[in-house]
């Protein structure tokens, strides 16, 4: 075994890299569960990768056929039901992970520099993940299945001039068809690879950055451990967590994420009476709904998911350790997922009575709490430092401030 | 130009090579991806599924049915003198459009049963068309009364063959 290794490791820096990247890489020691979301969504990518593939195996991208397929995998394929289940509950697990995932670093304010291309490279997995779940949602070939894909294929429509040639070109066909979900399945099986890939750089940025802790501060050398046996203990002990979790899901309820509506086969000449999203996407469907304009709504939905990439310069304040140490920061979050709860349940109702301007409420206030925050982080900053930090943090916030000094004037050297 | 080969050393002597090859560079590329773009336009038996003939005689005034027309859903209305008349009398809310522009026989309303907001097959109800996706209703000339639809509802070229036989996907007008 040695030999071998020795052998491998003078053409490839095997056991180096493994060192210095894994078993010894420093991590900070005050890492609380809500660093374990990252890893768990690691395992969940893993999984939908491997049912993915072996459902393949069995599924036929047919418009005539899809729908049986599906069914045969559930009645005929030796524990087909099983990895159908484990699929489609991923898919549920995979968002609700995400979601945690971007909520930890809101909270935590992880998304500061140095920071900021690991939140944005996250970013546009989140915009990955929507894709290749909505992608995959079309397979089943159901109702919603097909209603779902036909309402946001058209969103594209609202892009000026070219919007219809857009959609058309997107679908293959006038309307949702076959040559859609053939494309759709093609690409479904693509992205996963994808976001693989994207997953590597948001790792290496990763490792470049060090993880973010709960203080906000950079630890002193001494204040990091290595990350096994640590962290592998602490990510093994959250996996299992969180497998009991998905087990109880795909076990005891796995249609409580598949619509009811999506057991009847698709069909192009009937909507059903009420169309809902898969529950992840429920909040920003509220926000389309709630702007009572086609182009406004499109807009102000793909703005709602994008505003998230603009958090390091919406956030002012220079106060390390997030919420933790900003009561109104801390205010603004829990409003927030509050807000997001409500614009989810507004999402899932249909668009009647008072849930109309409850929703143009909760998208108002979406919006605002990014667009105040950059004034509301400021003057809390300004308010916190005059009713006197920790003379700790006070010099740490001053040490940064020179050193964003010092880098300036060299830049302006630089200049002359 | 001239200066340029006096003095072989001059850096930007280059540049134009540079620019160049960016630029053919970027053409092929973009050459090479067409053909890929384009095949996931409409292929041709897509396109070539132009027109859908109907039957209208079993359909009372009053009745309606849909038929598919290219895959798309298209609503025939045997219109009422009584929904006639209403309809001849008002102009629609959101898109102005009288109804008179919207058939070719009063009798008869056929419009594509696509939302013009985000594409939902609108359902019948009492007085037009109610959409189950976002609340857009439209009434029985299919014009936009409420809700977050820009537009009327489409109109397919279509022609009477007889009195009762409509073709739809051509029109003789
Ligand atoms: S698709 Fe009909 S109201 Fe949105």
């Amino acid at each position: 075994m040695k030999k071998i290794t020795q052998w491998i490791d003078r053409r490839f820096p095997m056991t180096a890299f493994v060192k210095k990247e894994l078993s010894e890489y420093p991590t900070p020691r005050n890492l609380s569960a809500w660093w374990n979301f990252g890893s768990l969504s690691g395992v969940v990518l893993v999984i939908q990768i491997i049912t993915g593939i072996f459902l393949a195996m069995h599924y036929k991208p047919d418009a005539m056929q899809a729908f049986a397929s599906v069914e045969h995998i559930m009645r005929d394929v030796n524990y087909g039901w099983l990895i159908r289940f484990m699929h489609s509950t991923g898919a549920s697990a995979f968002f609700a992970l995400i979601f945690i995932h971007m909520a930890r670093t809101l909270y935590y304010g992880s998304y500061r520099a140095p920071r900021e291309l690991m939140w944005w490279s996250g970013q546009v997995l989140l915009l990955m993940l929507m894709a290749t779940a909505f992608m995959g949602y079309l397979l089943p070939w159901g109702q919603m299945s097909y209603w779902g894909a036909q309402v946001i294929t058209s969103l594209f429509g609202a892009a000026p001039f070219i919007g219809e040639e857009i959609v058309i070109w997107l679908r293959g066909d006038f309307t949702v068809g076959d040559a859609t979900l053939n494309r759709f399945f093609a690409l479904h099986y693509l992205f996963p690879f994808l976001i693989v890939g994207l997953v590597m750089i948001h790792l290496v940025a990763l490792h470049m950055v060090r993880s973010s802790n709960p203080s906000g501060i950079n630890l002193a050398d001494k204040d990091n451990i290595p990350f096994h046996p640590y962290f592998t203990v602490k990510d093994l002990f959250g996996l299992s967590v969180f497998l009991l979790i998905y087990a109880f899901f795909v076990f005891y309820s796995p249609n409580l994420f598949i619509e009811p509506d999506n057991y009847i086969p698709a069909n192009p000449l009937q909507t059903p009476a009420h169309i809902v999203p898969e529950w992840y996407f429920l909040p920003f469907y509220a926000i389309l709904r709630a702007v009572p304009d086609l182009v406004g709504g499109v807009i102000a939905m793909g703005v709602s998911v994008m505003i998230f990439a603009a958090m390091p310069y919406l956030d002012r304040s220079k106060i390390p350790g997030g919420a933790r140490y900003r009561p109104i920061y801390r205010v603004l979050f829990y409003l927030f997922v509050v807000n997001v709860l409500v614009l989810g349940y507004v999402g899932a109702k249909p668009p009647e009575g008072w849930l109309v301007p409850l929703g143009q409420v909760a998208t108002v206030i979406y919006f605002s709490i990014f667009v105040f925050l950059p004034y509301i982080s400021k003057k809390e900053e300004i308010w916190l430092r005059a009713k006197g930090l920790p003379s700790v943090v006070e010099e740490l916030i001053c040490a940064e401030e020179e050193e964003k000094g010092k880098r300036s004037q060299r830049k302006n050297r630089g200049k002359e | 130009m001239t200066d340029d080969v006096k003095n072989p050393d001059d850096p930007e002597r280059r540049d134009f090579l540079n620019t160049v090859t960016g630029v053919v560079a970027g053409v092929g590329v973009c050459a090479a991806a067409w053909p890929f773009i384009s095949s996931m336009n409409p292929s041709r038996d897509v396109l070539s599924q132009s027109s859908t003939e109907v039957n209208l005689k079993d359909l009372k005034p009053g009745e309606g049915k849909t038929v598919a027309w290219q895959g798309k859903p298209v609503f025939i209305l045997h219109r009422t003198d009584q929904q006639i008349e209403n309809m001849s009398s008002s102009q629609g809310v959101k898109d102005p459009e009288a109804d008179a522009e919207r058939v070719l026989k009063p009798d008869w309303l056929v419009v594509i049963g696509i939302c013009t907001h985000l594409g939902c097959v609108p359902n019948r109800v009492k007085d037009g068309w109610f959409c189950p996706c976002h609340g857009s209703a439209y009434d029985n000339s299919g014009r936009i009364l409420h809700g977050p639809a820009p537009r009327n509802l489409d109109l397919p070229p279509y022609e009477f063959l007889t009195d009762s036989t409509l073709l739809i996907g051509r029109s003789s007008t």
